[in-house]
């Protein structure tokens, strides 16, 4: 079966002001964001985009969604490339497809009540009448745990907890019944009890919505609690594709090696291998040749400051960007 | 536990007069206990405007004189008991002057405010939303605009269209257009940044949709504010207009013009044509600033501390 | 590791700070030791005080924000009592604070030389200069940092060398007792780990005591040798690291460990804990965790229990181990 999303060669790069003999300039400075990403996601599959900070992966998030506009690439939902959508077909689309930040506190209007927040998707897209809207939204309410539903719809943003404010966002964000979901760190920001409760909730409307998520974290726990599958990013690339167990099991990639060692474990007795790869993220202006992290990796070779590794698949369904064996 | 005040100029809003009203007594009282000193500031800001309105309303209630009578009593005579303010030098009776040039002042500069609002707040939304060329422009514009001296730009204006009620507010009102222009620019060029402005883009609403949606009722808070003080300010310009003589026509009854009628007796020891015009004027425009300052302690704070 | 003096000894600390509607009891009836060359774990999530209560060790609470009762004891002498002098001499010297966010600590107008040396002179004003610049590099070099970057700005630098220019400005005067808020939260996961390591080699070399204060349950078990617990301004649960997450005696820590995804587990599912943290202002009558304890019994909703020893080394302020007059 064809995959719900598809990204082919994905590329984002940002133009940098500078002075008017840069914008003159061919080979203008701009910040790789997203440096020819490729992936595809399954209907009723969570995936898993993990990295640092400088990843890409947040705008790799909102590319899916067209919320930025890629430099180069298609990606495809359902089989069509919405970069060449018209702005009706885009429209449909974002009934189709929704995001969710990482800071619900800042990602509600503070004039605009829950009631108004969830039901304005419905609105745009002129689903139902305004009764039937109010009724679909105080159920939604309901199922994401907002209760007392018809209490809470006349609240504003700045009377609600964190927890309840990010399950207005999900609310909103799945009013519209979309069939796939960008959560953008949707955890981050929230108190530690309360993130379980988001994550349980996410699998629960997962299974009960029929919904597609692409789920991006830094945190490698979080993914391997809720994804099927994981994509590790490093600098606007992706460097390993692999499914939660298998990437767990035998990390190929460096990088990916290095990030699940620096994890911590709520463990005392769980002692961490003290290797980590040296220096800092270099910048995504002007990135490191060939393999982006070779100036860090410990098995870097010649090899890997010439030419950009190609994914290749290790084992079935398992891809690694990097030459070693 | 309160419940979110309704801000009280949305455009977007569906509420009755009524039901507006209500809630904003509601948040009236709920806020009188929260705040101290900013509370009274802002009530008596209130009274003071309300009472001066209703001199405009009803002015038979507050003379029995008319400001145009030149028999009202004798000339020049000094407060009494009949005169509570005097009369000038035509026997007219001063409070009664004042009492009606209340519906001059007040009207020109409420409706120059306004004018300068739904002209300026919409530009600067359009401008800050648009950015590019648009907005460099306008902005240009806006800004020469505001490095003039106000009264000034008043002056040449007034002087531009001649006399008449229209043509002074026209020329009070162009001053303050930039000043809304800029506010609402800038409060526009922060909002959009926000992530609930992507957020609306993400769930397919359109830019006019996230500009009077999203961005405008958010912007509208400091506007509240500054249309109380901005009303003041125009006090003061309209007063200068016609202190100097620009204008109005001499049969309309006008604070600023018995000021510099006064002016020219006061060496002779009549004080109660220039004071009484003069007091009247400070009153007003302190009114209006009072309740701009309250407005602003009370809203800013809840503002900032989100 | 430790010498079993006690550096530090917080006695029934309460700290309140007044809103509008109330007096906030942030912080109440807190007591915990810490013992030197001891890294003591703060753990709580936001609103518990952890924050508030080390703030108020340097005596750093911003106004209207203040103590309402209790002390703190730094050896010995109570800290609450002194007076602008000493605390100006306290801070830095005794005791050091690094928190969330280094880029906001740090003066944008002066470069890192300069922040060291400034603070070095405030200190130690009669310290000559180039034994100063002595002492710096040599912090510098036990940071990992080379020596080039002290002539550069907080914004050349990225955050994790941030955070280690506040480490090294914190223990340039060689205090007793370095005070972390939060201190990795705004860093990323690779650069958190070099931190870490970072601040446990920093503290074998220069025999410190620390309190760490976060909701990272994977960071305080990395550092800390004890844990103490904290929910809604109290504390709940004191043990060992080993002892807390192997056997929490309070269910609020049990649910807490419980609801954190372990990298190393395979959870099917995380246990939740539904409900959100208690009013502040107008507590529950009996114990702050009652309404959202899976564990509840009626007296728990009357009374509020001790903190109480109730295995070796291990006190916890729990109805379930406390024999309670009903």
């Amino acid at each position: 079966m064809a995959p719900l999303i598809s990204a082919q060669e994905v590329v984002k790069e940002f133009p940098l002001r500078g002075t008017i003999f840069d914008a003159l300039n061919p080979k203008k400075k701009c910040v790789h964001a997203v440096d020819g990403v490729s992936f595809t996601i399954d209907e009723g599959e969570v995936l898993g985009l993990a990295g640092e900070s400088g990843s890409g992966k947040s705008t790799t998030g909102r590319l899916l969604l067209r919320l930025i506009e890629p430099t180069r690439g298609r990606i495809e939902y359902r089989g069509r490339n919405i970069v060449s959508f018209a702005p009706r077909d885009m429209e449909h689309l974002r009934a189709k497809a929704q995001i969710v930040f990482q800071d619900p506190n800042s990602s509600l209007s503070p004039r605009m009540s829950v009631g108004q927040a969830i039901s304005h998707p419905l609105q745009i897209h002129g689903i139902g009448t305004p009764a039937e809207r109010k009724e679909r939204v105080l159920d939604l309410m309901e199922k994401v745990g907002l209760s007392p539903a018809p209490f809470i719809y006349r609240k504003y943003p700045h009377q609600l907890s964190g927890g309840q404010s990010q399950r207005v966002v999900l609310a909103r964000a799945l009013v519209t019944q979309p069939d796939f979901l960008v959560a953008d760190e949707p955890i981050a920001m929230a108190d530690v009890s309360v993130r379980a409760l988001i994550l349980q909730l996410m699998r629960q409307l997962k299974e009960e919505m029929g919904l597609t998520y692409l789920f991006i974290t830094h945190d490698l726990a979080t993914a391997k609690y809720l994804c099927d599958r994981i994509a590790v990013m490093y600098l606007g690339r992706i460097v390993e594709i692999a499914t939660r167990d298998e990437l767990f099991r035998s990390p190929h990639h460096p990088y990916t090696r290095a990030l699940l060692a620096a994890v911590p474990v709520p463990d005392p007795k769980a002692r961490r291998d003290k290797k980590l790869p040296k220096g800092e993220i270099p910048s995504a202006i002007n990135p490191p040749s060939g393999c982006h992290f070779h100036p860090r990796c410990p098995f870097a070779m010649p090899a890997c400051r010439e030419a950009r590794p190609p994914m290749r698949e290790i084992r079935p369904g398992h891809f690694s960007a990097c030459i070693l064996d | 536990m309160s419940t979110q005040p309704e801000p009280k100029n949305v455009k977007a809003a569906r509420f009755s007069p009524a039901a507006g009203a209500a809630s904003f007594f509601r948040w009236l009282s709920s806020s009188r206990k929260k705040y101290g000193g900013e509370w009274w500031i802002m009530i008596a800001g209130i009274v003071v405007i309300v009472l001066i309105l209703t001199m405009t309303v009803f002015p038979q209630v507050f003379t029995r004189y008319s400001p145009t009578d030149q028999n009202a009593g004798g000339q020049m005579t000094p407060p009494s008991r009949d005169h509570i303010m005097g009369t000038d030098n035509l026997s007219r009776d001063v409070w009664a002057r004042v009492v009606y040039g209340a519906q001059t002042i007040l009207g020109v500069a409420m409706a120059a405010a306004l004018l300068s609002a739904i002209i300026g707040i919409p530009l600067g939304l359009l401008s800050g939303f648009a950015g590019g060329v648009f907005d460099r422009i306008l902005s240009l514009v806006m800004d020469s605009m505001y490095s003039f001296p106000g009264l000034i730009l008043a002056i040449a204006f007034a002087a531009m269209l001649g006399p008449g009620v229209i043509n002074i507010t026209l020329a009070v009102a162009v001053v303050y257009i930039p000043t809304y222009f800029r506010l609402v620019r800038g409060q526009t060029l922060s909002i959009k940044e926000e992530v609930y402005v992507e957020a609306a883009r993400a769930i397919g609403a359109r830019r006019g949709t996230i500009l009077t949606r999203y961005i405008f009722p958010n912007v509208i808070a400091t506007v509240v504010v500054i249309l109380s003080l901005n009303i003041a300010d125009a006090i003061m310009t309209e007063a200068s207009l016609s202190y100097i003589g620009l204008g109005l026509p001499a049969g309309i009854p006008d604070w600023g013009m018995d000021l510099s009628m006064g002016k020219k007796f006061l060496p002779s020891g009549i004080w109660w044509m220039i004071t009484f015009p003069g007091l009247m004027i400070m009153l007003l425009a302190l009114g209006f600033t009072m309740l701009g300052e309250g407005l602003a302690e009370i809203l800013n704070p809840r503002l900032l501390e989100k | 590791m430790t010498d079993n003096q006690t550096i530090l000894e917080v006695k029934n600390l309460s700290i309140t700070y007044p809103i509008t509607i109330g007096n906030v009891r942030a912080v109440q009836d807190v007591s915990f030791t810490l013992a030197n060359g001891e890294a003591l774990g703060l753990v709580g999530e936001s609103g518990c005080g952890k924050s508030t209560l080390g703030l108020s060790l340097l005596d750093l609470l911003r106004p209207p924000g203040r103590v309402s009762g209790g002390q703190i004891l730094y050896r010995g002498r109570d800290i609450l009592g002194f007076d602008a002098r000493e605390l100006l001499k306290l801070r830095g010297q005794s005791i050091s604070m690094i928190f969330q966010n280094p880029l906001t600590s740090l003066n944008p107008l002066f470069t890192v030389e300069h922040h060291f040396l400034e603070t070095i002179h405030f200190h130690d004003p009669t310290l000559p200069k180039d034994r100063a610049r002595e002492g710096v590099e040599k912090m510098l070099a036990e940071l990992g940092i080379e020596a080039k970057r002290l002539k550069e700005y907080p914004h050349q630098l990225s955050g994790g060398m941030r955070q280690r220019i506040m480490i090294g400005l914190a223990l340039i005067m060689n205090p007793d007792i370095l005070i972390a808020d939060e201190p990795t939260t705004s860093l990323d996961v690779i650069v958190e780990a070099g931190f870490t390591d970072l601040l446990l080699s920093l503290r074998s070399v220069y025999k410190l005591s620390i309190i760490l204060i976060t909701h990272n349950l994977g960071l305080v078990a990395e550092i800390a040798d004890r844990i103490a617990v904290m929910y809604g301004g109290k504390i709940m649960e004191v043990a060992t690291a080993e002892d807390i997450f192997a056997h929490p005696l309070h269910p609020y820590t049990q649910g807490l460990i419980d609801c954190v995804p372990n990298i190393l587990l395979d959870q099917k599912e995380l246990v939740t804990m539904p409900g959100s943290p208690p009013d502040l202002v107008n507590p529950p009558t009996g114990c702050r965790f009652a309404p959202r304890c899976p564990k509840v019994m009626p007296i728990c909703r009357q009374k509020e229990p001790t903190l109480m020893e109730h295995a070796p080394a291990h006190t916890a302020a729990c109805w379930l181990y406390q024999k309670g007059e009903a």
